[in-house]
Protein backbone atom coordinates (compact mmCIF):
# COMPACT_ATOMS: atom_id res chain seq x y z
CA UNK A 1 0.00 0.00 0.00
CA UNK A 2 2.65 2.99 1.05
CA UNK A 3 4.65 1.69 -2.13
CA UNK A 4 1.43 2.57 -4.24
CA UNK A 5 0.66 5.49 -2.06
CA UNK A 6 4.00 6.73 -3.16
CA UNK A 7 3.92 6.47 -6.96
CA UNK A 8 3.87 9.60 -9.40
CA UNK A 9 0.56 10.34 -11.40
CA UNK A 10 -1.79 13.83 -10.84
CA UNK A 11 -3.92 11.77 -8.86
CA UNK A 12 -1.13 11.69 -6.16
CA UNK A 13 0.17 15.19 -6.62
CA UNK A 14 -3.11 16.17 -5.52
CA UNK A 15 -3.44 17.68 -1.88
CA UNK A 16 -4.22 15.12 0.95
CA UNK A 17 -7.44 17.05 1.72
CA UNK A 18 -8.78 17.88 -1.53
CA UNK A 19 -8.26 14.48 -2.07
CA UNK A 20 -10.23 13.13 1.47
CA UNK A 21 -13.13 15.39 1.05
CA UNK A 22 -13.89 14.03 -2.66
CA UNK A 23 -13.64 10.55 -1.57
CA UNK A 24 -16.08 11.71 2.13
CA UNK A 25 -18.41 13.57 -0.07
CA UNK A 26 -18.80 10.68 -2.49
CA UNK A 27 -18.95 7.90 -0.32
CA UNK A 28 -22.01 10.28 1.04
CA UNK A 29 -23.74 10.67 -2.32
CA UNK A 30 -23.37 6.74 -3.31
CA UNK A 31 -24.95 6.04 0.32
CA UNK A 32 -27.82 8.42 -0.52
CA UNK A 33 -29.23 6.88 -3.75
CA UNK A 34 -32.44 5.07 -2.96
CA UNK A 35 -32.51 1.47 -2.76
CA UNK A 36 -34.20 1.01 -5.87
CA UNK A 37 -32.44 3.43 -7.87
CA UNK A 38 -30.34 1.31 -9.17
CA UNK A 39 -30.28 2.55 -12.57
CA UNK A 40 -29.44 6.41 -11.21
CA UNK A 41 -26.25 4.83 -8.81
CA UNK A 42 -24.28 2.85 -11.70
CA UNK A 43 -23.06 5.92 -13.31
CA UNK A 44 -20.95 6.76 -10.29
CA UNK A 45 -18.79 4.06 -10.79
CA UNK A 46 -17.74 6.28 -13.93
CA UNK A 47 -15.62 8.75 -10.79
CA UNK A 48 -13.31 6.29 -9.28
CA UNK A 49 -12.70 3.91 -12.59
CA UNK A 50 -11.87 7.61 -14.29
CA UNK A 51 -9.17 8.12 -11.64
CA UNK A 52 -7.71 4.48 -11.31
CA UNK A 53 -7.15 5.45 -15.10
CA UNK A 54 -5.41 8.71 -14.31
CA UNK A 55 -3.59 7.24 -11.43
CA UNK A 56 -1.99 4.25 -13.40
CA UNK A 57 -3.33 1.97 -10.48
CA UNK A 58 -5.44 -0.89 -12.42
CA UNK A 59 -8.49 -1.89 -10.85
CA UNK A 60 -7.44 -5.17 -10.75
CA UNK A 61 -4.95 -4.20 -8.14
CA UNK A 62 -7.75 -3.31 -5.78
CA UNK A 63 -10.31 -6.04 -5.99
CA UNK A 64 -7.14 -8.51 -5.53
CA UNK A 65 -6.23 -6.31 -2.47
CA UNK A 66 -10.03 -6.41 -1.36
CA UNK A 67 -10.60 -9.95 -2.01
CA UNK A 68 -11.19 -10.92 1.64
CA UNK A 69 -13.24 -7.40 2.32
CA UNK A 70 -15.40 -7.31 -0.68
CA UNK A 71 -17.47 -10.79 0.04
CA UNK A 72 -18.55 -9.46 3.82
CA UNK A 73 -19.80 -6.35 1.65
CA UNK A 74 -21.57 -8.09 -0.52
CA UNK A 75 -22.91 -10.40 2.07
CA UNK A 76 -24.47 -7.26 3.27
CA UNK A 77 -27.43 -7.47 0.69
CA UNK A 78 -27.80 -11.22 0.45
CA UNK A 79 -31.13 -11.32 2.47
CA UNK A 80 -32.99 -9.01 0.83
CA UNK A 81 -34.76 -10.74 -1.74
CA UNK A 82 -36.25 -13.20 0.84
CA UNK A 83 -37.83 -10.01 2.70
CA UNK A 84 -38.71 -8.25 -0.15
CA UNK A 85 -40.61 -10.01 -3.17
CA UNK A 86 -43.21 -7.60 -4.19
CA UNK A 87 -42.78 -7.50 -7.75
CA UNK A 88 -40.82 -4.51 -8.88
CA UNK A 89 -40.95 -4.40 -12.52
CA UNK A 90 -41.68 -7.20 -15.11
CA UNK A 91 -38.84 -7.70 -18.25
CA UNK A 92 -40.78 -9.22 -20.51
CA UNK A 93 -42.88 -12.09 -18.92
CA UNK A 94 -39.45 -12.77 -16.00
CA UNK A 95 -40.61 -9.99 -13.09
CA UNK A 96 -38.27 -8.96 -10.86
CA UNK A 97 -39.09 -8.16 -7.05
CA UNK A 98 -38.03 -5.17 -4.95
CA UNK A 99 -35.89 -7.13 -3.11
CA UNK A 100 -33.15 -8.38 -6.04
CA UNK A 101 -33.07 -4.99 -6.90
CA UNK A 102 -32.10 -3.56 -3.63
CA UNK A 103 -29.56 -6.35 -3.54
CA UNK A 104 -27.86 -5.54 -5.93
CA UNK A 105 -28.52 -1.33 -5.17
CA UNK A 106 -26.50 -2.49 -1.76
CA UNK A 107 -23.81 -5.09 -3.04
CA UNK A 108 -23.42 -1.36 -5.87
CA UNK A 109 -23.00 1.11 -2.94
CA UNK A 110 -20.24 -1.13 -0.75
CA UNK A 111 -18.33 -2.33 -3.85
CA UNK A 112 -18.20 1.47 -4.97
CA UNK A 113 -17.59 3.14 -1.91
CA UNK A 114 -14.91 0.75 -1.00
CA UNK A 115 -13.35 1.12 -4.31
CA UNK A 116 -13.25 5.06 -3.60
CA UNK A 117 -11.76 4.42 -0.11
CA UNK A 118 -8.78 2.05 -1.97
CA UNK A 119 -8.25 4.77 -4.03
CA UNK A 120 -7.76 7.68 -1.59
CA UNK A 121 -4.97 4.94 0.16
CA UNK A 122 -3.38 4.03 -2.85
CA UNK A 123 -2.48 7.66 -3.83
CA UNK A 124 -2.23 9.48 -0.29
CA UNK A 125 0.97 8.97 1.86
CA UNK A 126 -0.84 7.88 5.64
CA UNK A 127 1.49 10.43 6.76
CA UNK A 128 1.11 13.18 3.97
CA UNK A 129 -2.87 12.63 5.26
CA UNK A 130 -2.25 12.92 9.14
CA UNK A 131 -0.11 16.26 8.33
CA UNK A 132 -2.84 17.76 6.75
CA UNK A 133 -5.76 16.67 9.21
CA UNK A 134 -3.45 17.96 11.89
CA UNK A 135 -3.13 21.39 10.43
CA UNK A 136 -6.99 20.98 10.52
CA UNK A 137 -6.89 20.84 13.78
CA UNK A 138 -7.70 17.26 14.74
CA UNK A 139 -6.22 16.27 17.94
CA UNK A 140 -3.20 14.62 17.64
CA UNK A 141 -4.19 11.49 19.46
CA UNK A 142 -6.44 10.31 16.66
CA UNK A 143 -3.99 10.94 14.10
CA UNK A 144 -1.49 8.81 16.13
CA UNK A 145 -4.49 5.71 16.51
CA UNK A 146 -4.98 6.24 12.59
CA UNK A 147 -1.06 5.85 12.04
CA UNK A 148 -0.46 2.92 14.41
CA UNK A 149 -3.83 0.98 13.44
CA UNK A 150 -2.99 1.44 9.80
CA UNK A 151 0.96 0.30 10.45
CA UNK A 152 -0.77 -2.47 12.93
CA UNK A 153 -3.38 -3.65 9.91
CA UNK A 154 -0.19 -3.94 7.76
CA UNK A 155 2.08 -5.98 10.76
CA UNK A 156 -1.73 -8.45 10.89
CA UNK A 157 -1.72 -8.80 7.17
CA UNK A 158 1.77 -9.65 7.01
CA UNK A 159 1.37 -12.48 9.66
CA UNK A 160 -1.30 -14.14 8.01
CA UNK A 161 0.46 -14.79 4.87
CA UNK A 162 3.26 -16.07 6.61
CA UNK A 163 0.57 -18.75 8.46
CA UNK A 164 -1.01 -19.39 5.47
CA UNK A 165 1.91 -19.97 3.69
CA UNK A 166 3.07 -22.24 6.64
CA UNK A 167 -0.32 -24.28 6.75
CA UNK A 168 -0.29 -24.90 3.17
CA UNK A 169 2.79 -26.43 2.66
CA UNK A 170 1.86 -29.11 5.17
CA UNK A 171 -1.78 -29.20 3.74
CA UNK A 172 -0.95 -29.80 0.31
CA UNK A 173 -4.65 -30.36 -2.02
CA UNK A 174 -6.61 -27.80 0.54
CA UNK A 175 -8.51 -24.87 -0.60
CA UNK A 176 -7.84 -22.11 2.27
CA UNK A 177 -7.69 -23.11 5.88
CA UNK A 178 -9.55 -26.47 6.83
CA UNK A 179 -12.45 -24.94 9.54
CA UNK A 180 -11.25 -27.53 11.96
CA UNK A 181 -7.99 -24.88 12.41
CA UNK A 182 -9.99 -21.61 12.04
CA UNK A 183 -9.66 -21.02 16.10
CA UNK A 184 -6.37 -21.90 16.86
CA UNK A 185 -4.95 -19.89 13.82
CA UNK A 186 -6.69 -17.13 14.79
CA UNK A 187 -5.60 -17.65 18.25
CA UNK A 188 -2.49 -17.45 16.99
CA UNK A 189 -2.53 -14.89 14.83
CA UNK A 190 -4.08 -12.95 17.31
CA UNK A 191 -0.94 -13.59 19.73
CA UNK A 192 1.77 -13.17 16.68
CA UNK A 193 0.73 -9.98 15.79
CA UNK A 194 0.09 -8.76 19.11
CA UNK A 195 4.09 -9.73 20.25
CA UNK A 196 4.89 -8.39 17.06
CA UNK A 197 3.32 -5.08 17.61
CA UNK A 198 4.26 -4.47 21.18
CA UNK A 199 8.13 -4.95 19.78
CA UNK A 200 7.59 -2.77 17.32
CA UNK A 201 5.74 -0.28 20.11
CA UNK A 202 9.24 -0.75 21.99
CA UNK A 203 11.40 -0.34 19.00
CA UNK A 204 9.57 2.95 18.67
CA UNK A 205 9.72 4.33 22.42
CA UNK A 206 13.23 3.68 22.18
CA UNK A 207 13.79 5.89 19.46
CA UNK A 208 12.19 8.65 21.64
CA UNK A 209 9.07 8.11 20.39
CA UNK A 210 6.09 9.91 23.05
CA UNK A 211 2.95 10.48 21.92
CA UNK A 212 2.96 12.38 18.54
CA UNK A 213 4.82 12.02 14.88
CA UNK A 214 6.45 14.47 13.51
CA UNK A 215 4.87 14.53 9.94
CA UNK A 216 6.61 15.46 6.62
CA UNK A 217 5.09 18.84 6.10
CA UNK A 218 2.90 17.81 3.09
CA UNK A 219 2.74 20.41 -0.12
CA UNK A 220 0.04 23.10 1.14
CA UNK A 221 -3.52 23.09 -1.28
CA UNK A 222 -3.47 25.02 -4.34
CA UNK A 223 -6.03 26.53 -6.65
CA UNK A 224 -5.48 23.36 -8.78
CA UNK A 225 -6.95 21.09 -6.16
CA UNK A 226 -9.80 23.48 -5.51
CA UNK A 227 -10.26 23.00 -9.22
CA UNK A 228 -10.10 19.82 -8.63
CA UNK A 229 -12.79 19.43 -5.32
CA UNK A 230 -15.02 21.57 -7.32
CA UNK A 231 -15.20 19.64 -10.33
CA UNK A 232 -15.55 16.21 -8.51
CA UNK A 233 -18.26 18.08 -6.47
CA UNK A 234 -20.18 19.22 -9.39
CA UNK A 235 -19.87 15.76 -10.90
CA UNK A 236 -21.12 14.17 -7.97
CA UNK A 237 -24.54 16.46 -7.75
CA UNK A 238 -24.99 16.42 -11.36
CA UNK A 239 -24.53 12.10 -11.03
CA UNK A 240 -27.19 12.60 -8.88
CA UNK A 241 -29.94 14.75 -9.39
CA UNK A 242 -30.05 14.70 -12.92
CA UNK A 243 -31.20 11.16 -14.21
CA UNK A 244 -27.89 11.06 -16.33
CA UNK A 245 -29.05 7.19 -17.86
CA UNK A 246 -32.25 8.82 -18.85
CA UNK A 247 -31.14 11.87 -20.50
CA UNK A 248 -28.34 10.25 -22.68
CA UNK A 249 -31.33 7.57 -23.63
CA UNK A 250 -33.79 10.56 -24.59
CA UNK A 251 -30.52 12.40 -26.53
CA UNK A 252 -29.92 9.05 -28.38
CA UNK A 253 -33.14 8.20 -29.22
CA UNK A 254 -33.78 11.77 -30.32
CA UNK B 1 28.85 3.91 31.18
CA UNK B 2 26.57 1.19 32.20
CA UNK B 3 26.12 -0.17 35.74
CA UNK B 4 24.11 -3.63 36.85
CA UNK B 5 23.77 -3.72 40.53
CA UNK B 6 22.15 -6.57 42.05
CA UNK B 7 19.84 -6.80 39.38
CA UNK B 8 16.95 -9.73 39.04
CA UNK B 9 14.34 -10.44 37.25
CA UNK B 10 11.29 -12.62 36.08
CA UNK B 11 8.75 -12.67 33.51
CA UNK B 12 6.56 -15.49 36.13
CA UNK B 13 7.49 -15.71 39.75
CA UNK B 14 9.23 -18.88 40.58
CA UNK B 15 10.98 -18.65 37.51
CA UNK B 16 14.09 -16.00 37.50
CA UNK B 17 15.45 -15.22 34.28
CA UNK B 18 18.18 -12.90 35.67
CA UNK B 19 19.84 -13.70 39.27
CA UNK B 20 21.59 -10.61 41.19
CA UNK B 21 23.27 -9.65 38.22
CA UNK B 22 26.22 -7.04 38.83
CA UNK B 23 29.14 -5.79 36.24
CA UNK B 24 30.01 -2.44 34.88
CA UNK B 25 30.98 -1.73 31.41
CA UNK B 26 33.17 1.62 30.99
CA UNK B 27 33.35 4.18 28.10
CA UNK B 28 34.42 2.53 24.99
CA UNK B 29 34.48 -0.30 25.95
CA UNK B 30 33.55 -4.10 23.66
CA UNK B 31 31.71 -6.23 25.76
CA UNK B 32 30.10 -9.43 24.07
CA UNK B 33 27.50 -11.32 26.25
CA UNK B 34 27.70 -14.90 25.59
CA UNK B 35 25.57 -17.34 26.41
CA UNK B 36 23.36 -20.70 25.25
CA UNK B 37 19.11 -19.65 24.39
CA UNK B 38 17.76 -19.05 26.92
CA UNK B 39 20.24 -17.86 28.92
CA UNK B 40 18.83 -14.22 29.69
CA UNK B 41 20.75 -12.24 27.02
CA UNK B 42 17.90 -10.21 25.47
CA UNK B 43 16.37 -9.73 28.75
CA UNK B 44 19.22 -8.17 30.13
CA UNK B 45 19.20 -5.81 26.81
CA UNK B 46 15.85 -5.33 27.79
CA UNK B 47 16.42 -4.66 31.55
CA UNK B 48 19.36 -1.76 30.34
CA UNK B 49 16.62 -0.08 28.20
CA UNK B 50 13.87 0.06 30.88
CA UNK B 51 11.33 -2.05 28.96
CA UNK B 52 11.13 -4.92 31.76
CA UNK B 53 11.15 -3.42 34.84
CA UNK B 54 13.61 -5.13 37.11
CA UNK B 55 14.72 -5.57 41.07
CA UNK B 56 18.05 -3.85 41.45
CA UNK B 57 19.83 -0.39 39.93
CA UNK B 58 20.55 0.18 36.44
CA UNK B 59 23.11 3.01 35.96
CA UNK B 60 23.50 4.26 32.28
CA UNK B 61 26.52 7.21 33.35
CA UNK B 62 25.15 7.56 36.52
CA UNK B 63 21.56 7.68 35.93
CA UNK B 64 19.04 5.64 37.24
CA UNK B 65 17.02 4.04 34.76
CA UNK B 66 13.25 4.26 35.97
CA UNK B 67 10.09 6.32 34.74
CA UNK B 68 11.51 9.91 34.67
CA UNK B 69 14.80 9.25 32.96
CA UNK B 70 13.80 6.77 30.34
CA UNK B 71 13.46 9.80 27.81
CA UNK B 72 17.09 10.48 28.40
CA UNK B 73 18.73 6.80 29.11
CA UNK B 74 17.49 5.74 25.69
CA UNK B 75 19.15 8.70 23.73
CA UNK B 76 22.46 7.49 24.73
CA UNK B 77 21.81 3.97 23.77
CA UNK B 78 21.02 2.94 20.61
CA UNK B 79 19.60 -0.29 20.40
CA UNK B 80 19.59 -2.85 17.47
CA UNK B 81 16.74 -5.42 17.45
CA UNK B 82 17.25 -8.79 16.68
CA UNK B 83 14.44 -8.91 14.19
CA UNK B 84 14.99 -5.87 11.80
CA UNK B 85 11.15 -6.54 10.83
CA UNK B 86 10.16 -5.44 14.14
CA UNK B 87 12.83 -2.55 14.15
CA UNK B 88 11.54 -0.60 10.94
CA UNK B 89 8.26 0.70 10.92
CA UNK B 90 8.14 3.12 9.11
CA UNK B 91 7.56 3.20 4.73
CA UNK B 92 11.00 3.84 3.53
CA UNK B 93 14.71 3.05 5.00
CA UNK B 94 14.94 7.24 5.18
CA UNK B 95 11.77 7.96 6.95
CA UNK B 96 13.07 5.54 9.55
CA UNK B 97 16.34 7.07 10.02
CA UNK B 98 14.84 10.59 10.79
CA UNK B 99 12.31 9.26 12.66
CA UNK B 100 14.49 8.97 16.07
CA UNK B 101 16.16 12.29 15.61
CA UNK B 102 13.19 14.01 15.03
CA UNK B 103 11.84 12.65 18.21
CA UNK B 104 14.85 14.32 20.03
CA UNK B 105 14.56 17.74 18.60
CA UNK B 106 16.11 17.17 15.56
CA UNK B 107 14.91 19.70 12.87
CA UNK B 108 14.24 17.95 9.48
CA UNK B 109 17.43 19.23 7.68
CA UNK B 110 19.52 18.12 10.74
CA UNK B 111 17.64 14.88 10.78
CA UNK B 112 18.64 14.09 6.98
CA UNK B 113 22.17 15.00 7.53
CA UNK B 114 22.89 12.42 10.29
CA UNK B 115 20.70 10.27 7.96
CA UNK B 116 23.27 10.51 5.21
CA UNK B 117 26.30 10.54 7.95
CA UNK B 118 25.35 7.05 8.47
CA UNK B 119 24.56 5.88 4.88
CA UNK B 120 27.94 7.04 3.81
CA UNK B 121 29.49 5.34 6.92
CA UNK B 122 27.98 2.20 6.44
CA UNK B 123 28.54 2.23 2.75
CA UNK B 124 24.75 2.20 1.55
CA UNK B 125 23.60 5.40 0.42
CA UNK B 126 21.74 3.31 -2.32
CA UNK B 127 19.56 2.27 0.42
CA UNK B 128 18.39 5.22 1.47
CA UNK B 129 14.76 5.90 -0.36
CA UNK B 130 13.92 1.88 -0.46
CA UNK B 131 10.86 0.21 0.71
CA UNK B 132 11.66 -1.63 4.01
CA UNK B 133 9.67 -4.32 3.22
CA UNK B 134 11.28 -5.21 -0.19
CA UNK B 135 14.97 -5.20 1.33
CA UNK B 136 16.38 -8.31 1.64
CA UNK B 137 18.25 -9.78 4.52
CA UNK B 138 21.45 -8.33 4.71
CA UNK B 139 20.23 -5.07 3.66
CA UNK B 140 17.66 -4.81 6.14
CA UNK B 141 20.32 -5.67 8.59
CA UNK B 142 22.69 -2.66 7.48
CA UNK B 143 19.20 -0.44 7.06
CA UNK B 144 18.36 -1.03 11.18
CA UNK B 145 21.94 -0.21 11.91
CA UNK B 146 21.85 3.23 10.11
CA UNK B 147 18.42 4.08 11.64
CA UNK B 148 20.66 3.67 15.00
CA UNK B 149 23.55 5.50 14.17
CA UNK B 150 21.43 8.31 12.66
CA UNK B 151 20.35 8.62 16.43
CA UNK B 152 24.37 9.42 17.26
CA UNK B 153 24.15 7.12 20.65
CA UNK B 154 26.73 7.23 23.35
CA UNK B 155 26.45 3.21 23.43
CA UNK B 156 25.40 0.97 20.75
CA UNK B 157 23.38 -2.51 22.24
CA UNK B 158 23.18 -5.48 19.21
CA UNK B 159 21.06 -8.30 19.63
CA UNK B 160 22.55 -11.29 17.85
CA UNK B 161 23.53 -8.92 14.75
CA UNK B 162 24.58 -11.63 12.85
CA UNK B 163 21.95 -14.03 12.96
CA UNK B 164 20.31 -15.47 10.13
CA UNK B 165 22.90 -13.37 7.75
CA UNK B 166 24.89 -15.30 5.23
CA UNK B 167 28.57 -14.99 5.44
CA UNK B 168 29.40 -12.22 2.99
CA UNK B 169 26.96 -10.27 4.54
CA UNK B 170 27.69 -11.61 8.44
CA UNK B 171 31.21 -10.09 7.39
CA UNK B 172 29.93 -7.27 6.51
CA UNK B 173 28.46 -6.75 10.15
CA UNK B 174 31.07 -7.60 11.77
CA UNK B 175 33.38 -4.91 10.10
CA UNK B 176 30.54 -2.17 11.09
CA UNK B 177 30.85 -3.59 14.09
CA UNK B 178 34.92 -3.08 14.71
CA UNK B 179 34.53 0.10 12.99
CA UNK B 180 32.59 2.12 14.94
CA UNK B 181 33.65 3.96 18.29
CA UNK B 182 31.10 4.18 20.71
CA UNK B 183 30.68 1.89 23.61
CA UNK B 184 29.34 -1.53 22.45
CA UNK B 185 27.39 -4.20 24.18
CA UNK B 186 26.70 -7.46 21.78
CA UNK B 187 24.48 -10.38 22.66
CA UNK B 188 25.58 -13.47 20.44
CA UNK B 189 26.43 -17.06 20.83
CA UNK B 190 28.25 -16.51 17.51
CA UNK B 191 31.37 -16.38 19.22
CA UNK B 192 34.02 -16.54 16.22
CA UNK B 193 31.83 -12.73 15.55
CA UNK B 194 32.60 -11.85 19.39
CA UNK B 195 36.07 -13.00 18.85
CA UNK B 196 36.48 -10.50 15.89
CA UNK B 197 34.71 -7.82 17.50
CA UNK B 198 35.10 -7.60 21.56
CA UNK B 199 37.58 -7.38 23.84
CA UNK B 200 36.25 -8.75 27.10
CA UNK B 201 33.41 -11.36 27.56
CA UNK B 202 30.33 -12.00 29.71
CA UNK B 203 29.26 -15.30 29.79
CA UNK B 204 25.75 -15.83 31.19
CA UNK B 205 24.21 -19.19 32.60
CA UNK B 206 20.88 -19.75 33.78
CA UNK B 207 20.66 -15.93 34.61
CA UNK B 208 23.85 -15.49 36.40
CA UNK B 209 27.34 -14.63 35.20
CA UNK B 210 29.28 -17.33 34.63
CA UNK B 211 32.52 -16.06 33.62
CA UNK B 212 33.47 -12.34 33.07
CA UNK B 213 36.73 -11.22 31.43
CA UNK B 214 39.66 -11.22 28.84
CA UNK B 215 37.64 -12.73 25.56
CA UNK B 216 40.51 -14.81 24.57
CA UNK B 217 40.57 -16.20 27.61
CA UNK B 218 37.11 -16.65 27.79
CA UNK B 219 36.53 -17.97 23.90
CA UNK B 220 39.55 -20.50 24.23
CA UNK B 221 38.40 -21.67 28.01
CA UNK B 222 37.02 -25.22 25.98
CA UNK B 223 35.50 -26.70 29.38
CA UNK B 224 34.18 -23.58 30.51
CA UNK B 225 32.16 -23.28 27.31
CA UNK B 226 31.05 -26.81 27.16
CA UNK B 227 29.61 -26.77 30.76
CA UNK B 228 27.86 -24.07 29.51
CA UNK B 229 26.18 -25.41 26.14
CA UNK B 230 28.76 -23.85 23.59
CA UNK B 231 31.84 -24.83 21.68
CA UNK B 232 35.54 -23.43 20.82
CA UNK B 233 34.82 -20.83 18.18
CA UNK B 234 35.41 -22.22 14.94
CA UNK B 235 38.82 -20.01 14.61
CA UNK B 236 40.29 -21.86 17.78
CA UNK B 237 39.34 -25.32 16.78
N1 LIG C 1 7.88 -12.70 27.29
C1 LIG C 1 8.33 -13.72 28.04
N2 LIG C 1 7.53 -14.32 28.95
C2 LIG C 1 7.97 -15.36 29.70
N3 LIG C 1 9.21 -15.85 29.63
C3 LIG C 1 10.06 -15.31 28.75
C4 LIG C 1 9.67 -14.22 27.92
N4 LIG C 1 10.73 -13.88 27.14
C5 LIG C 1 11.73 -14.71 27.50
N5 LIG C 1 11.34 -15.57 28.46
C6 LIG C 1 12.17 -16.60 29.11
O1 LIG C 1 13.29 -15.95 29.69
C7 LIG C 1 14.46 -16.71 29.50
C8 LIG C 1 15.55 -15.84 28.87
O2 LIG C 1 15.13 -15.38 27.60
P1 LIG C 1 16.04 -14.48 26.67
O3 LIG C 1 16.54 -13.35 27.46
O4 LIG C 1 15.25 -14.16 25.46
O5 LIG C 1 17.23 -15.47 26.31
P2 LIG C 1 18.37 -15.30 25.20
O6 LIG C 1 18.23 -14.00 24.55
O7 LIG C 1 19.64 -15.46 25.98
O8 LIG C 1 18.21 -16.46 24.26
C9 LIG C 1 14.08 -17.89 28.65
O9 LIG C 1 14.01 -19.03 29.50
C10 LIG C 1 12.73 -17.57 28.10
O10 LIG C 1 11.95 -18.72 28.03
MG1 LIG D 1 17.81 -13.45 22.59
Amino acid sequence: MDALAAGSSPVHALCPLAKLFATIIYIVVVVSFGKYDLAGLVPMVLWPVLLFEISGIPVRTCFHKLRFVLPLVLAVGLFNPLFDRAPYLALGGITISGGAVSMVTLMSKGTFCLMASFLLMATTRIDALCAALRRLHVPGIFLTLLLLTYRYVGVMTEEVAIMTDAYKLRAPGQKGVHYTAWGSFLGQLLLRSMDRAEELYAAMRLRGFHDHFHYAEAAPCTAKDAVYLVICIAAFLLLRFVNVAALLGSLLVR
Amino acid sequence: MIAFQNVSFSYEKERPVLQNLSFSIGDGEAVGLIGANGAGKSTVMKVLLGLLPCEGKVLVDGIEVGHGTLYEIRRKLGFVLQNSDHQMFMPTVYEDMIFGPLNYGASRAEAEAHADAALAQLGIPALKHRHNHKLSGGEKRMAAIATILAMQPEAILMDEPTAALDPYNRRLVINIIRSLNQTKLITSHDLDMIRDTCSRVILLSGGTIAADGDAETILRDRALLEANRMELPLSLQ
